[in-house]
C-alpha cells in the first residue's frame, strides 16, 4: 500500500516525506525531513556518479569508434568496468599539493565543482515532477546555480601557483561569464513559450518539441552549454595541445577524480537539460514509459556531443568571446524578440500555446533562424574565407639549371 | 561555406563510426572474442565447446573470453634473437668489424697446432649485445658464410640489462627461425619464419647442400 | 585606479604536448598575447656529425635513420646521394626506381604526420591524426616488406639499395595507391573547408616569399609562400627528370597554405609513386660497390628535397674509409630561422599551431 502511494504521489521530496510521515510521531517531523533529505541525496548522488561513469565508458568508446580505434575493451564486458578501474587508480593515487599552493581554496575548489552540479539535478523533471517537486522558478534556479563552476575553476587555477592553470582559469572566467548571457536570453524564449518558469510545467508546455518550435533558441543554448562545459569546440579551459591541462594541471588523487567527475557530469546535466527546455522532455509516443523516453532523448543529445567533440577542432580565445557577444547574443535576441511578438499576438492567456498556434510559430520561428543565420555568417566574416589562386612568385626560377621544359600542368598551376 | 564544412566534417566522423572496414586496431598479445568468434578461433564446433569448455563460452557471452593472437609481420622483419649458425661460421669476425656500435665481440683461439685449409678457428666467445643493438642488420650482410641471420622475433624483454648479452650458448640453443633479411636464399624458398619450421645449418646457405650422388660426380671427374 | 600588469614568461617545453618532442621555446605573454619568443633546443643532441667521423660510409647510413625520424627513407636518400657523388658511383636504373618509390612513400608518411599533428594541435580531438596515422601504418606495413624495419629503415647504400623489393611488395603498392587518393579525399572533407579550421589557420602566421627566401627557408614552408622551388625539379636526380609532376604552390603563405602544400605533395607523391611503378623494369639493385669506399681527398655538398625540405650532406673526405667532416644541412633546424618574426604579436593558441605548421623535428633540429 505504502510503495503504491509513493509511486502515485511522483517520487520527490514530498512524496517520500509523506510516506514516512505516516508512521512517525508528529513531533519527530524533524527527523523525517532529515531522513528524506539524506534518502534525497543518496538517490541523486547515485543515479549522476553512476551515469557519468557509464558517460565516460561510452564517450571513450564512441570516441575510439569514431576514430577506427576500439576504446576501452579490458576490463569487464566491452570495457564497462573501465571507469572503476580509472576511480582505484585516481584514488590510489598520491594526492600532492604544490609546495606555494593556496592549500584551502586549492581542497576546496573540486567540492565547489561538484556541488552544483549535483544540485542542478535535484530539479530536473525526469517524469511528471523533480525530485525536489514541482519547483516553479526551475529555470531560474538551474541558471543561477550553474554559473558556481565559474567561481569553482578560478579557485583550482588561481591557487595552484601554475602558469599554465592560471591561463586556463583567466579563459574560463572571460569564456564562462559571456556565455551566460546567450544562454540565459536563449531561456527566457523558453520560459516565454511555455507561460511559466517551472521545467515540469515547460515540458507540459511542449505539445511540439520546441526544438521545432524555436530552432534559433535551441541552436543558441546547446553553443552556449556546451561553451559552459567547455567541450569542443570550446574547449580552450584545458586545452591540451596548449595548456597541457589548464585549470587542473596540478591536481592530482582524489581531487583530481572530482574534478574530472564534475566535469563529465556536465554533458550528462546539459543533455538532460537540453531534453527537458527542448525535445519535451518524458513526453513519448506509445507504451514506452515517461523516463525511458527522458533516457532516449539525454542520450541523443549526449551522442551529438560525442559526435562533435569528435569531428571538430577548437576555436581561440578571441574568437570565442567574439562569437558570444557577436554571434550568438544577437542571435539570442533576435529569437526571444520573435518569440515576445508572437506570444503577445496569439495571446494565449491562462491555457497556454494551443498546437495550431505552435504549428504556425514553427513555421515562422525557421525561415527567421535561417535568414538570421545566413546574416551573422556574413557578419562573422563569410566572405574572407575566399582565397585568392597561388601564382607563382618570378623570385626564383626551378627550371633554370634544367632541360626539362615547363611543362602545361605547371604552367596552368602558375596561372 | 555557411557551416557546410563543419557539416562534411561530421559526416566524414559518422562514416568512420558505420564503416567496419575503417577499424586500424589489431589486439594484441590476445583479443577479445564473442561467441561464434571463439568457436572459429578454437577450431571446434559450437556444440563441442558448450559440452567442453563451458567456462570460457560463459565468458564469451559476457564478452571477456580472450584469444591469442600474434602481429602480421612479414618474413624479411628485422628482429632480435639472432639466428646464429656454429657450424657455418669460421670466426672470420667480419660482423663484429661492421657494426657501427662495436657490440658484437668474438674471441678465438687456434683449433689446432698446424691449421690445415678448410679448417676453422675455435669460438671461444661469441657476444651479442642486443640492449644496445639497433637491428640494422649491417653485420648479417656483412658475413660471407651466411652463418649469422636477424631473428624473426621481438618479445624479447628482460629484467636485467646483463641478460639482454646473448652469449654463444644461448645463441647456440635457440630455435633456428631466421628472418629473410639480406637472405635470398630463405625468400626463393618461400620460406616465412613466423610459419616454417627450424631452419637447419646446411640448408641455411647461398648454395644448395650437395648430395652424395652429385659430390661423387663431382668427384668421378677430377 | 589603473591595473598593475606584467608580461609572464612561460617554458613551453621541453615537456609539452605540442611541442613535436624535446623542443623548448621560452615564451614571454603579455595576458594571452606573445611579445617575446626564444627557442631553446640541444635537448636531442646526439652528434650525428660527430659520431660520423668515426665510422665508414656505410655504417653511417644507420645514423641518418636518425636524424628526421619520420622520413628515414629521404635521409637515407640524402646521404647515399652525397656518398656516390664524393665516390662517383653510378646506380642501377631499378635501384634509382626503388629509391624514388620509397622516397615518395616516404614523403606523404612524412606529410601525413606533419598534418595529423597539425589538426591535434588545432584542438580536433585526435580524430584526423589517428585518420592519418592509419594511412602511414599502410606506408610502413609496405616498408617492412622492403627492408624489414618501420622507421628505421637503412634501406639505401651508396650504389643503390641493399635489396631488391619482394614480389608481394607490389600488389601491396598497387592496392595503396589505388585507395589512398579516397583516403586523401576524405582527410579534406574533415578539414579543407572546416570553418574553424579556417578560422584558426588562415592569415595566421604569414611569411613573405622575400623573407623566406633571406632565411634559406625550403620545402613546402617557402613553396606555400608562393615561390616554385623544388630540387626535384631544379636539380633533378635519381629519375625525377622522367616523371611528370607538379610542383603545388601557396598564395599567401599563411598557415593553411602550409597544410594544403603538403596535402597536394601527397597526391603529387603519389602520381610519381604510379608512373615508377609503370616504369620500373628488372635489374639489378645495386652497382659493384666494394664495402670499404675509399673517396678521393675531395669535399662535395649534395642537397635533397626531403619532406621538410632541402636536406644537404656536405662532406669532406681526406682519403680514408670514414669521412674526415661530415655537416648536415637539417631544413627543420634552418626553417626555424624565422620562428620569432611568424610568432610575436599571435595568441598562445596561435603560437602552437604556427610552430607545428613548419613542422619540425626535433631529431634533425638538434642532430
Amino acid at each position: 500500500m505504502m510503495e503504491i502511494e509513493i509511486l502515485r504521489s511522483g517520487f520527490d521530496f514530498l512524496g517520500i516525506y509523506g510516506f514516512f510521515d505516516g508512521f512517525m510521531p508528529d513531533n519527530l517531523d524533524w527527523l523525517v525531513f532529515l531522513i528524506t533529505s539524506v534518502i534525497l541525496a543518496m538517490v541523486i548522488i547515485n543515479a549522476l556518479v553512476i551515469s557519468t561513469a557509464l558517460l565516460t565508458w561510452f564517450e571513450r568508446r564512441m570516441l575510439g569508434r569514431f576514430q577506427s580505434r576500439l576504446g576501452p575493451n579490458r576490463w569487464g564486458p566491452f570495457g564497462l568496468l573501465q571507469p572503476i578501474a580509472d576511480l582505484v587508480k585516481l584514488l590510489t593515487k598520491e594526492d600532492t599539493i604544490p609546495e606555494g599552493a593556496d592549500k584551502p581554496v586549492f581542497t576546496l575548489a573540486p567540492i565547489v565543482f561538484l556541488v552544483p552540479a549535483l544540485i542542478v539535478f535535484a530539479v530536473i523533471p525526469l517524469h511528471g515532477s523533480s525530485f525536489l517537486g514541482r519547483l516553479n522558478i526551475g529555470l531560474i534556479f538551474v541558471i543561477a546555480i550553474t554559473s558556481v563552476n565559474t567561481l569553482a575553476i578560478f579557485m583550482a587555477g588561481w591557487s595552484s601557483l601554475n602558469k599554465y592553470a592560471m591561463f586556463g582559469a583567466m579563459r574560463a572566467v572571460a569564456m564562462l561569464v559571456s556565455y551566460e548571457i546567450p544562454m540565459g536570453i536563449s531561456v527566457v524564449g523558453v520560459a516565454i513559450a511555455a507561460q511559466t518558469l517551472g521545467l515540469s510545467n515547460v515540458v507540459l508546455a511542449q505539445d511540439i518539441p520546441f526544438i521545432l518550435v524555436m530552432p534559433l533558441g535551441f541552436l543558441v543554448f546547446i553553443t552556449a552549454a556546451s561553451a559552459e562545459m567547455s567541450r569542443t569546440p570550446f574547449d580552450l579551459i584545458e586545452s591540451d595541445s596548449e595548456l597541457g591541462a589548464g585549470y587542473h594541471t596540478e591536481y592530482s588523487g582524489a581531487k583530481f577524480a572530482l574534478l574530472q567527475l564534475t566535469e563529465f557530469m556536465a554533458p550528462v546535466i546539459v543533455a538532460a537539460l537540453v531534453t527537458t527546455l527542448f525535445l519535451s522532455g518524458w513526453r513519448g509516443y506509445g507504451p514506452i514509459p515517461g523516463p525511458v523516453w527522458f533516457i532516449i532523448k539525454t542520450f541523443v543529445v549526449l551522442f551529438g556531443f560525442v559526435w562533435i567533440r569528435a569531428s571538430w577542432p577548437r576555436l581561440r580565445v578571441d574568437q570565442i568571446m567574439s562569437l558570444a557577444w557577436k554571434g550568438l547574443l544577437p542571435l539570442s535576441i533576435v529569437n526571444l524578440f520573435v518569440i515576445a511578438v508572437e506570444v503577445f499576438i496569439f495571446n494565449p492567456g491562462e491555457a497556454g500555446l494551443s498546437t495550431r498556434d505552435l504549428l504556425i510559430m514553427t513555421g515562422i520561428n525557421w525561415s527567421i533562424t535561417i535568414i538570421a543565420l545566413i546574416v551573422i555568417f556574413n557578419v562573422m566574416g563569410q566572405s574572407k574565407l575566399k582565397r585568392p589562386e597561388p601564382v607563382a612568385l618570378p623570385l626564383a626560377n626551378m627550371y633554370a639549371n634544367t632541360t626539362v621544359s615547363k611543362k602545361a600542368t605547371d604552367l596552368a598551376e602558375a596561372d | 561555406m555557411y557551416g557546410l564544412g563543419l557539416a562534411k566534417g561530421l559526416v566524414v566522423t559518422a562514416k568512420n563510426l558505420v564503416l567496419p572496414s575503417r577499424m586500424m586496431t589489431i589486439q594484441y598479445p590476445d583479443r577479445k572474442v564473442g561467441l561464434l568468434g571463439l568457436s572459429k578461433a578454437t577450431d571446434t564446433s559450437l556444440v563441442d565447446l558448450i559440452r567442453k569448455d563451458p567456462v570460457n563460452v560463459f565468458k564469451a557471452l559476457l564478452g571477456i573470453a580472450d584469444v591469442k593472437t600474434s602481429l602480421p609481420q612479414h618474413p624479411r622483419f628485422r628482429g632480435e634473437e639472432f639466428n646464429w649458425y656454429e657450424q657455418r661460421c669460421t670466426g672470420c669476425a667480419s660482423c663484429a668489424k661492421y657494426c657501427p656500435l662495436g657490440i658484437i665481440e668474438i674471441v678465438t683461439s687456434e683449433s689446432g697446432d698446424q691449421m690445415q685449409e678448410g679448417q676453422k678457428y675455435h669460438l671461444d666467445k661469441f657476444d651479442i649485445d642486443i640492449g644496445r643493438c639497433m637491428f640494422c642488420g649491417l653485420c648479417v650482410e656483412a658475413c660471407p658464410y651466411d652463418a649469422l641471420h636477424m631473428g624473426s622475433g621481438f618479445e624479447e624483454g628482460k629484467y636485467r640489462r646483463q641478460d639482454l648479452v646473448i652469449d654463444k650458448r644461448q645463441l647456440v640453443s635457440a630455435k633456428k627461425k631466421p628472418s629473410t633479411w639480406f637472405r635470398p636464399q630463405l625468400s626463393n624458398k618461400n620460406y616465412d619464419p613466423h610459419k616454417g619450421k627450424n631452419v637447419k645449418w646446411d640448408s641455411a646457405g647461398r648454395h644448395e647442400k650437395p648430395s652424395l650422388q652429385q659430390q661423387q660426380d663431382k668427384w668421378a671427374k677430377r | 585606479m589603473s591595473i598593475n600588469t606584467q608580461p609572464v614568461t612561460i617554458n613551453l617545453g621541453p615537456q609539452h604536448p605540442s611541442t613535436h618532442g624535446v623542443f623548448r621555446l621560452r615564451v614571454t605573454f603579455d595576458g594571452e598575447q606573445v611579445i617575446d619568443v626564444e627557442p631553446v633546443f640541444g635537448y636531442l643532441h646526439r652528434g650525428t656529425e660527430k659520431l660520423a667521423e668515426e665510422r665508414n660510409y656505410v655504417q653511417i647510413v644507420t645514423l641518418t635513420d636518425r636524424l628526421d625520424y619520420v622520413a628515414a627513407m629521404t635521409n637515407n636518400l640524402a646521404y647515399v646521394r652525397a656518398v656516390e657523388s664524393l665516390a662517383g658511383i653510378s646506380v642501377p636504373d631499378r635501384g634509382m626506381y626503388l629509391r624514388v618509390i620509397s622516397a615518395e612513400l616516404q614523403r606523404i608518411a612524412s606529410h601525413l604526420i606533419a598534418t595529423g599533428f597539425l589538426l591535434d594541435e588545432l584542438g580536433a580531438f585526435h580524430t584526423p591524426l589517428i585518420y592519418c596515422f592509419r594511412e602511414r601504418e599502410r606506408i610502413l606495413e609496405l616498408f617492412e616488406m622492403l627492408c624489414g624495419a618501420r622507421i628505421t629503415v637503412s634501406y639505401m647504400r651508396p650504389g643503390g639499395v641493399f635489396q631488391d623489393a619482394p614480389i608481394d611488395f607490389w600488389p601491396r603498392l598497387d592496392d595503396f595507391l589505388s585507395s589512398m587518393p579516397g583516403y586523401l579525399d576524405e582527410l579534406e572533407g574533415l578539414i579543407t573547408e572546416n570553418e574553424v579550421v579556417l578560422a584558426r589557420t588562415r592569415d595566421m602566421g604569414i611569411l613573405s616569399a622575400q623573407d623566406a627566401i633571406d632565411a634559406s627557408i625550403t620545402g613546402p614552408v617557402l613553396r606555400a609562400t608562393g615561390v616554385q622551388w623544388d630540387l626535384r625539379k631544379a636539380e633533378p636526380h635519381e629519375v625525377y627528370d622522367r616523371l611528370d609532376f607538379d610542383v603545388p604552390i601557396g598564395s599567401v603563405g599563411d598557415t593553411y597554405d602550409r597544410y594544403y602544400v603538403r596535402v597536394q605533395e601527397m597526391r603529387q607523391s603519389l602520381r610519381i609513386v604510379q608512373q615508377c611503378v609503370e616504369q620500373i623494369e628488372p635489374g639489378p639493385v645495386r652497382s659493384e660497390t666494394p664495402y670499404f669506399i675509399r673517396p678521393d681527398a675531395v669535399d662535395t655538398y649534395v642537397g635533397t628535397e626531403s619532406p621538410k625540405g632541402e636536406l644537404g650532406f656536405y662532406i669532406v673526405s681526406d682519403g680514408g674509409i670514414s669521412p674526415y667532416r661530415m655537416h648536415i644541412r637539417a631544413p627543420s633546424f634552418i626553417n626555424l630561422t624565422t620562428l620569432r618574426d611568424l610568432l610575436v604579436g599571435w595568441k598562445m593558441a596561435d603560437l602552437i599551431v604556427i610552430f607545428g605548421s613548419i613542422d619540425i623535428v626535433v631529431g634533425e633540429v638538434d642532430r
